[in-house]
């Protein structure tokens, strides 16, 4: 638990225990809106286990990632849809 | 190891408990294994968990047997399409993975039912499965209060988990009568393992209002939920909360086992005794033939590694122990059937595809889901159908007739290595250019 990982969710910095994931860090970071739906409304992950889609964000610079089913790493930049 | 091409002498879709199962009884058997797996973790949904906490006994040891018994793991690593006999393709960070198998066991689990009603689109709802995974992978449930809603076991099993972690439970919401719940506990009787656990369960759970013929018909909340309102039938009342764990049972991932051309019935996929499919030299194991728990998982498994590699007897010699776990799945379909008032939660202007935002009211004016997908595009988004499609067919009885790949949502370059595939090979495979178009799009925006 105590191996911490520094990464950055929309610019802001934040420090999460191994194994965390993306999603995770996001919601620990005190962000809601994971994504904005067609008619944009806020959206946050559903399922966590990698089949809505709901909890797509940007990780280092790729779009539409399963922020669900991936782990932090260092330096990782995450951007939600703000 | 090339990146892109493996071939096996049997491979395994899932490493679930199903899927670990037959994976140890094949490559104790001798056979080359592969198991391929979504996520970066072993376990599946019940036994994820990559944060240094105790595993429970039962997953330490088939997951210590897993890494002893030689065979190989492709984690991360989705399978999208079967483009033709013998060859799965698919997706990895590094690019399409094209994996040959000899013998092909799915056991690719179920996901959670998610029906919609008024407010359940605000961020803060999950499936309590789903959240229950999130925390173990640390998502901050601590001081949070949290109320949990739907059907079946694991809303207790997810209640006590988030409780650990801190989370205070206002409420457990169970659809299902209390008579209907009280006679599946006597059932447990039969199995005295399961019957301590959810009394230990209900034990820690003491002072937690665990109501049945209860739930949710509507939430509210400005940027994401801030409180529930809930339903006996008679009444209704509402409760604040900053989370709501909601899922009504779990729906069996089918859409692999379609692609590659297994029959179903009555929703799950159709096994012999063996746990062989109807189609040639492809078993199956765990929720995809029905929703029977992490024990039922193991046994299919276990039979299904042993059947595909020729060792008959071992299998044999589980049939019995599968038939106490059929019953008890059996008792679960029984006791958590869904009630009918949740077929009418969703009002006119109620979102039921997310990904499109394509409201009940839309959807109703066609005649089936095929008709509805092609002029509404519910279902053609993100998910391809995998939360609107189950809960269409609960609502307007519509069936899944067949799956065009993606069977998992897809990056564009492996989605094009499929159409390259088949075009060299005479166009004549399992994919639709009809529904492949969307998919590019939904990835290119
Ligand atoms: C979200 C969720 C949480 C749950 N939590 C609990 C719990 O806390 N306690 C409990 O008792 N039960 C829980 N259950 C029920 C439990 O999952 C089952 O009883 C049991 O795990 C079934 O085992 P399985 O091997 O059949 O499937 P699973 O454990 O679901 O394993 C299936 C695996 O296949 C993988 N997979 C599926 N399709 C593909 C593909 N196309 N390509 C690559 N990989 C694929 C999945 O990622 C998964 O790892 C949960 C279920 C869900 C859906
Ligand atoms: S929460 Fe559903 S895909 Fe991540």
């Amino acid at each position: 638990m105590s191996d911490q990982i520094e990464l950055r969710v929309n610019g802001k910095s934040i420090r999460v225990a191994g194994g965390t994931v993306v999603a995770a860090a996001i919601a620990l970071a005190g962000v809601s809106c994971f994504r904005k739906s067609v008619l944009g409304e806020a959206r946050g992950p559903l399922c966590g286990m990698g089949i809505c889609m709901e909890c797509r964000v940007t990780i280092n610079a790729q779009p539409h990632c399963r922020s669900c089913q991936v782990l932090c790493e260092e330096g990782m930049e995450v951007r939600t849809d703000e | 190891m090339s990146e892109r091409r493996f071939d096996f002498e049997i491979v395994v879709v899932g490493a679930g408990p199903a899927g670990l199962a037959a994976a140890c009884m094949a490559a104790e058997n001798g056979k080359r294994v592969a198991v391929v797996d979504d996520t970066p973790w072993l376990g599946g949904q019940i036994w994820r968990g990559q944060q240094a906490r105790p595993l429970v006994p039962q997953a330490q040891k088939w997951i210590e047997r897993f890494r002893r018994s030689g065979a190989t793991l492709l984690d991360r690593t989705s399978v999208i399409a079967a483009p033709r006999a013998g060859v799965l393709l698919a997706e990895h960070a590094n690019g399409p993975r094209e994996i040959h198998w000899d013998k092909l066991i799915l056991a690719t689990g179920a996901r959670e039912l998610f029906l919609p009603f008024p407010g359940w689109t605000l961020p803060g709802i999950l499936g309590p499965g789903g959240l229950q995974s999130l925390a173990k992978s640390g998502w901050p449930v601590s001081g949070q209060r949290v109320v949990v809603a739907g059907s079946g076991p694991l809303l207790l099993a997810v209640a006590d988990g988030l409780k650990k972690l801190g989370a205070k439970i206002v409420s457990i919401a169970e659809q299902a009568q209390w008579g209907r719940v009280a006679g599946f506990g006597a059932t447990l009787l039969a199995h005295p393992a399961k019957l301590a656990q959810a009394a230990r369960i209900k034990w820690r759970l003491l002072g937690v209002p665990y109501r049945c013929g209860v739930w949710p018909v509507k939430a509210e909340g400005d940027t994401q939920i801030r409180q529930v309102t809930l339903t006996d039938g008679q009444r209704s009342w509402t409760e604040a909360c900053d989370l709501l764990a909601c899922g009504f049972g779990l729906a069996p991932n089918v859409e692999l086992p379609l692609a590659l051309g297994c029959e179903l019935l009555e929703g799950f996929v159709w096994v012999d005794a063996w746990q062989a499919t109807s189609a040639a030299h492809v078993y199956c194991a765990g929720e995809p033939t029905g929703i029977g728990g992490a024990d039922c998982a193991l046994v299919e498994g276990q039979i299904a590694g042993h059947t595909a590699s020729e060792h008959k007897a071992e299998a044999q010699a589980l049939f019995q122990e599968r038939s106490r776990w059929h019953e008890f799945r059996s008792a679960l379909a029984r006791a958590f059937a869904l009630r009918a008032e949740l077929k009418s939660l969703a009002t006119a202007d109620t979102l039921v595809c997310r990904c499109e935002d394509v409201s009940l009211g839309r959807m109703k004016q066609f005649a089936g889901w095929r008709d509805a997908k092609l002029q509404s595009r519910c279902g053609m988004g993100a998910c391809q159908g995998r939360v609107c499609g189950a809960a269409a067919k609960v609502i307007f009885g519509w069936g899944m007739e067949s799956v065009r790949p993606p069977v998992l949502p897809a990056r564009i370059e492996s989605l094009i290595s499929v159409a390259e595939k088949e075009s060299a090979e005479g166009g004549k495979a399992s994919t639709g250019s009809e529904c492949r178009a969307p998919a590019l799009r939904e990835y290119e925006n």
